[in-house]
């Protein structure tokens, strides 16, 4: 399926005339780091949204790590806690190499305590607060994404932008089936 | 001619008074949460910086917030007209900050400041 989007994005993007730096940025999505090396351009503030969203991933990483040693999720819970860490980690791996790639700097996190006094994790006293915390810094995570696609001048790391709100809304629509929370009645929920 | 531009400025602080009014503080809190809660709290610095007291405050000056050279020196200082303007595009009002989120519905922007306001006793 990958390679089919690969594929895809190839042809839209020869048909398109894209810029340097969106051949740049498929370049790391594709996976082709010599080709993503040997391009140079003013990326600065595409560099800096992205050190953004890697302060988000960073947070979430750090959130779920304190909700996965709280002792208050039970293990099916725990695992899909795990899991939903998992893919935050896979965010930030990402993100770091684009940011690296692109010759910036990739901002370091803080650590888990901090995130914990920040995020008042003290008042976590059953799994539901700790589940409820999660929808909340998942539908923001989602929302955060969607409102910085179009401040990015390449539009391929808009379609980036796009991929994580996905993935952190599909967190959300678990947390919140799990909470047993009625799904929108509206349409457009994110983003708005 | 003068008379025509004090009837335009009567005008627009008309049409501001109302969007002041009509401004609701309690759908902003809801918006806030959603749509600034990913990287915000009011009384923690998280991804961006603590935002109790925001309304009136001379913008980079937060305590204990890494903030980028260009907010810091921006001169900004955090009203209506100057959130709404951040909100809609940040980087048009400060070149070089490090927010990049948008708000692009005018009500939202609108109750999201009322709620920053109330949430700041202005």
């Amino acid at each position: 399926m990958s390679r089919i989007i690969d594929q895809h994005r190839r042809r839209f993007l020869r048909a398109s005339g894209v810029t340097v730096l969106s051949a740049s940025a498929v370049a790391l999505l594709a996976g082709c780091e010599k080709m993503a090396a040997a391009q140079t351009s003013n990326s600065a503030g595409d560099v800096g949204i992205l050190n953004t969203a890697l302060g988000l991933e960073h947070e979430a990483i750090s959130a779920y790590q304190v909700g996965a040693a709280s002792d208050l999720l039970q293990k099916p819970v725990l695992e899909v806690a795990v899991r939903f860490q998992s893919h935050h980690k896979g965010h930030r791996d990402a993100l770091i190499a684009t940011i690296r790639k692109l010759g910036g700097m990739p901002v370091a996190a803080k650590s888990d305590a901090e995130v914990a006094q920040a995020l008042n994790a003290a008042a976590l006293k059953t799994q539901v607060d700790v589940l409820r915390l999660a929808q909340r810094l998942e539908k923001g995570a989602a929302n955060a994404y969607i409102g910085v696609i179009p401040s990015f001048s390449d539009k391929a790391l808009a379609q980036v932008s796009a991929r994580l709100a996905a993935d952190e809304a599909m967190h959300w629509t678990v947390l919140t089936q799990v909470l047993n929370d009625s799904l929108p009645a509206s349409a457009l929920t994110f983003g708005a | 001619m003068i008379r025509q531009a004090v009837l335009s400025a009567a005008i627009l602080s008309a049409a501001a008074a109302a969007d002041a009014a009509a401004a609701d503080p309690g759908r902003g809190k809801e918006l806030y949460e959603s749509r600034c809660g990913g990287c915000h709290s009011l009384d923690a610095n998280r991804v961006g910086p603590a935002h109790r007291g925001v309304y009136g405050r001379k913008a980079g000056t937060a305590p204990n917030f890494n903030y980028s050279a260009a907010v810091r020196n921006s001169g900004v200082v955090w009203e209506g007209k100057t959130l709404d303007a951040w909100l809609t595009d940040p980087q048009r009002l400060i070149p070089g900050q490090r927010m990049n989120f948008r708000i692009s519905a005018a009500e939202d922007r609108t109750d999201i400041i009322a709620y920053l306001r109330q949430q700041s006793g202005r």
